[in-house]
């Protein structure tokens, strides 16, 4: 029988002190009191007082409730039967049946020996131009859709879901809105991916920090079925709800900001979680894709910034589009080589005449002269914007890249899209001025 | 001398301790199930050491003993380095992987070097010579090198040899010289030695100037921005600006002996690229295999963060140990500001008073005393070794007023900033030709060099003039200078890294194009209309541009060199083109 200790010392934010021995860092425990039983984690140790954070926030904790330590770290079961499965932040069941069963893992395994990784090489076809075409979305990627409330992030995540045809997909929920919960299931049951699908979801009535758990669960359940051999594809959002919980947390605890209240291992806390991303070398693969919104739509905000400086590529949606400036797909220069032989040129010089239309649109803007060659582009950009651009195009890679070439015939002499003229002699369509 | 554990947050941990404690000594914290967690002292206040935890806290408890040692963090120097992963302690990351299987294990200290591993030895003295610290007692092959087993870096006055073996193989732990110092006292010499991490190794008669280019065959770095053997750069650059693969194509490219790549926090698939990739890629310099002259130190974002503290000095290490042996060694770190991070958490932790950004005072220092690190240096033998760094930086927000950013471009010899709207438009390599700077020689000459800056400056400041006035408002000549200006960028600067020809351009082929280039430039454009000026500049970039795709040497190379030399007879103006007009 584990002993428990009452001195509890102070409550603060979402953190306990308490004072006792024999407790090991990081260990799990469990505030017992007269109302409710509350898990709790380690986070720091002096002398006898013992610091823990209380994942469903101390609200309604005494100092008459008592502190049981449990002698191990957070763990989780795992086994086929988590499939098809609804838990909550914490891991309860959300779905009226009884607590999984499985082998316990360990929340937060070890980082991955990088000798131990496969160089990705194979290519998730999504159907829409924008990623298949300029930022290939690749087997194993951690990327994240950065956008702003409004925007269709979640539907777009559950899109690139349905089409990724993954073994197994992890679903971690946090701050999420009631009915985005239900349109996910909803989208899952249509797509006949509910069944091997996991479900961890937090929503935006739960205990704030009980989100803190959510990307953890999901990765470790994932990498043990990556483990098996499994293709994984986890589906995260909206991480800016868990760096907000960190950003609590460490404010309690008095720790030093670096910017804007959140704390200086943000990047550190967010790299551990999103280079759990990974191809096995003799086994699955776990691919990791995220919706960050932005606060204020600014991209240099603390939680965006540091998710770009770690994740392989963003993805941007603004105004229903897949941006094609500042999206991007640090993997796919990895599989755009062999698909066909006009995918790396399509995809620079496609994007570079659209930021030349980008300044003619702002020199007409402006009331200036616009000259032959800003029509052109004015006319380019328009329709790459309605054939490529538009979110309800959903057409293989090949086509697309067909459809580019047209665009470019109709729009251009070979020579001014400065693609090289091998290309240009293969693929110009038949017809267009040359 | 032993300690017991009092408090545990993150990576920091407080041992009371018994006796005298060192500052930077190594300790070990033991877990009550066996497992001993490396670590270093960062303070000592009465009887407290304060230590930084090179492996996950978790499992530690209060009342843990902790067992400090008299030693700095060291690295093992001898033959075998080269070609090998390590992390930023020096484990060799594919031994552990053979041992512990796909994760990394705690407590799992490793040595670097092999000490079994026997090496064909060839003797470089004889008994009678005297000899100091740094000097040549003989030679094992290491690939295509010959890696000189050097008398200990630490070791202080003059050492008589007394005994030294024979030509043959010895394993690399094996005594190959006896010594005897001033004193009469004996000391043996192995293949193997130790050297402290945080204290520069630099063994030499005096430090040189940087004087020879070093060319990474970026064209925009090596005509405009150019870099030394023996100096320092830095490139700092919003995510996704293209910092990492400048890095990575450097490291492929880079006219040098030795190349140590730091993965300093960063992605850890950008090294599996690299581990990936090297062995099958060839030298530009030998044909044989990269890897033959590369170590990779990583400690990737998801590897413990005081590791990654530890790792840039790990690696600045194994380069200046190369550099003693005459060679020409490049350090490429990515990314300095993690490891400034690293310091960042930890400084937090020890409540020391923040500075900008909450970084700790001693930023700046710390990163001068790092990039002092490099330099050319001519050692005892007459020879000239060089050590140059070069580190990326990736500051918050893309905003280089921050700390790291303004402590790093104090120090060093170039400034190669990368730009988020050259990112967005695709023109890679993303460095702004117009911010960034270099103080360094390189292989065009200055005045040619001058002559294309000017023209890049006057370019850029008609471009901003045609925001405000249209192009209309520009002048037929101005309007002709900013296109001559696209061209240099588009047809020169830009170069694509993913192309086996144009991602790399010589030395050679950079004079003779620049050449070229500036011809086109002395071109007076003899043109009425903006459009014709423009139907000429796209004429001449788009042959520039697929001029770079040919390998040099071959008739299609001179075949296109001879039509952009007729066309600039011609003034741009070919009969075509007349049309257009
Ligand atoms: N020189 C280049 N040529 C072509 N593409 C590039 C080049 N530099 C960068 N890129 C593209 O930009 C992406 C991001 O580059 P990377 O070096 O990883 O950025 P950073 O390290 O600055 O975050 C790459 O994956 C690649 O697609
Ligand atoms: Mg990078």
């Amino acid at each position: 029988m584990r002993k428990y200790f009452d001195r509890i010392a102070r409550i603060a934010g979402n953190v306990l002190t308490v004072h006792a021995e024999g407790v090991t860092y990081e260990e799990l425990a469990v505030v017992v009191g007269e109302e409710r039983s509350a898990p709790a984690q380690v986070i720091k140790l002096e002398g006898d007082q013992v610091s823990l954070q209380v994942f469903a926030g101390t609200q309604g904790l005494s100092t008459r409730d008592r502190v049981r330590f449990l002698g191990h770290p957070m763990e989780f079961p795992y086994g086929d039967g988590l499939l098809g499965r609804v838990f909550d932040g914490a891991g309860r069941p959300r779905d009226e049946r009884p607590d999984p069963e499985g082998t316990l893992v360990r929340l937060g395994s070890p980082p991955v020996n990088p000798v131990k990784r496969r160089l990705p090489d194979r290519m998730i076809r999504t159907g829409i131009p924008m990623i298949d075409v300029f930022n290939s979305l690749v087997e194993s990627q951690k990327l994240p859709i950065f956008s702003v409330a409004g925007e269709p992030y979640n539907a777009l995540l559950a899109r690139i879901g349905l089409q990724a045809d993954a073994d197994v997909i992890i679903f971690g929920g946090m701050g999420l809105r009631h009915d985005d919960y239900l349109e996910f299931r909803a989208a899952f049951e249509k797509g006949g991916v509910l069944t091997h699908s996991v479900m961890f979801v937090h929503t935006a009535s739960d205990p704030v920090v009980e989100c803190l758990l959510v990307p953890d669960l999901c990765l470790a359940v994932g990498e043990q079925f990556a483990l098996a051999g499994k293709r994984v594809l986890v589906l995260l959002t909206d991480m800016t709800a868990f760096s907000d919980a960190l950003k609590e947390i460490a404010i309690t605890m008095e720790q030093i900001p670096s910017n804007r209240g959140y704390p200086g291992d943000l990047y550190t806390q967010l790299a551990r979680r999103y280079e759990k991303a990974v191809d096995f070398e003799g086994a699955g693969s776990m691919t990791v894709l995220a919706c960050v919104t932005m606060p204020g739509d600014d991209v240099t905000h603390p939680v965006p910034d540091n998710t770009g400086y770690i994740t392989e590529g963003q993805f941007y949606l603004r105004n229903g589009r897949i941006e094609p400036f500042g999206s991007l797909s640090r993997l796919r220069q990895h599989v755009n080589g062999d698909t066909r032989d006009d995918h790396r040129a399509i995809m620079d010089g496609c994007i570079q005449l659209y930021a030349d239309c980008m300044a003619s649109r702002e020199k007409r803007d402006m009331g200036f002269e616009v000259t032959p060659w800003d029509e052109k582009l004015l006319r380019y950009g328009e329709m790459f914007e309605g054939r490529i651009m538009d979110l309800a195009v959903d057409i293989s890679l090949e086509d697309a890249l067909d459809r580019c070439w047209l665009l470019l015939g109709e729009c251009f002499d070979p020579a001014e899209t400065g693609l090289r003229r091998a290309l240009i002699d293969e693929h110009w369509p038949s017809g267009a001025a040359r | 001398m032993r300690g017991r554990i009092v408090a545990v947050f993150g990576n920091l941990v407080v041992a009371e301790c018994e006796g005298p404690v060192m500052q930077n000594a190594v300790a070990r914290c033991h877990r009550a199930d066996g497992a001993q967690l490396l670590s270093e002292v960062i303070r000592v206040h009465d009887n407290r050491a304060d230590l930084q935890v090179f492996e996950e806290t978790r499992g530690l408890k209060v009342g843990d003993p902790v067992e400090v040692s008299t030693d700095l963090l060291s690295v093992q120097l001898g033959p075998g380095l080269l070609g090998q992963i390590f992390d930023g302690l020096q484990n060799p990351l594919p031994e552990l992987a053979e041992r512990h299987g796909y994760f990394l294990p705690t407590g799992g200290s490793t040595p670097g070097l092999r000490e079994d591993r026997v090496w064909q030895f060839e003797p470089a003295g004889r008994v009678g010579d005297v000899m100091q610290a740094g000097d040549t007692l003989g030679y094992v092959p290491e690939g295509i090198f010959k890696h000189h087993i050097m008398v200990p870096f630490g070791w202080r006055g003059r050492f008589t040899v007394q005994y030294i073996a024979y030509a043959g193989k010895r394993q690399a732990d094996e005594v190959i010289a006896e010594m005897t110092d001033e004193s009469g006292a004996t000391r043996n010499v192995t293949m193997l030695q130790r050297w402290p991490v945080k204290v520069p190794l630099n063994v030499s008669r005096e430090r040189l100037l940087p004087s020879s280019p070093l060319v990474t065959r970026v064209r925009m770095i090596d005509s405009l921005l150019p870099v030394m053997r023996g100096g320092t750069y830095c490139i700092p650059g919003p995510f996704g600006a293209g910092k990492t693969v400048l890095q990575q194509i450097t490291s492929r490219n880079a006219d040098v002996d030795v190349v140590v790549v730091a993965a300093c926090g960063e992605r850890a698939g950008e090294v599996v690229e690299t581990i990936q990739e090297f062995p099958r890629l060839s030298d530009p310099r030998t044909g044989r295999s990269l890897m033959e002259r590369t170590v990779i130190v990583c400690n990737t974002s998801a590897m413990p963060v005081a590791a990654r503290e530890a790792s840039v000095y790990t690696a600045v290490t194994l380069g200046e140990y190369y550099r003693q042996m005459g060679l020409h060694v490049l350090l490429l770190a990515d990314s300095t500001s993690r490891w400034a991070q690293a310091m960042r958490e930890l400084s937090g932790r020890l409540e020391e008073i923040p500075g900008e950004e909450a970084f700790p005072a001693y930023l700046e220092s710390r990163i001068a005393a790092f990039y002092e690190r490099a330099g050319a240096v001519r050692l005892r033998t007459g020879h000239v070794g060089t050590l140059t760094i070069g580190g990326t930086v990736s500051p918050a927000g893309g905003n280089f007023e921050e700390p790291v950013t303004q402590a790093t471009l104090k120090v060093v010899g170039a400034f190669h900033g990368l730009s988020t709207a050259r990112a967005h438009a695709r023109r890679y390599p993303a460095i702004d030709p117009l911010d960034s700077w270099s103080r360094y020689a390189g292989i065009i000459e200055a005045k040619k060099v001058a002559q294309v800056q000017r023209l890049l400056r006057r370019g850029n400041e008609i471009r901003q003039m045609t925001a405000v006035v249209g192009e209309e408002g520009v002048s037929v000549h101005d309007y002709a200078t900013m296109l001559k200006a696209e061209f240099v960028d588009a047809a020169y600067l830009q170069q694509n890294a993913f192309d086996d020809v144009d991602g790399s351009t010589n030395a050679e082929r950079q004079e003779l194009v620049f050449d070229r280039l500036l011809a086109v430039l002395d071109m007076e454009l003899e043109v009425t209309e903006k459009e014709q000026a423009r139907a000429v500049m796209v004429k001449f970039t788009d042959l520039f541009r697929n001029w770079n795709y040919v390998a040099m040497g071959t008739p299609e190379f001179e075949a296109m060199a001879g039509e952009i030399n007729d066309l600039v007879a011609l003034g741009g103006r070919d009969p075509v083109l007349e049309d257009v007009a």
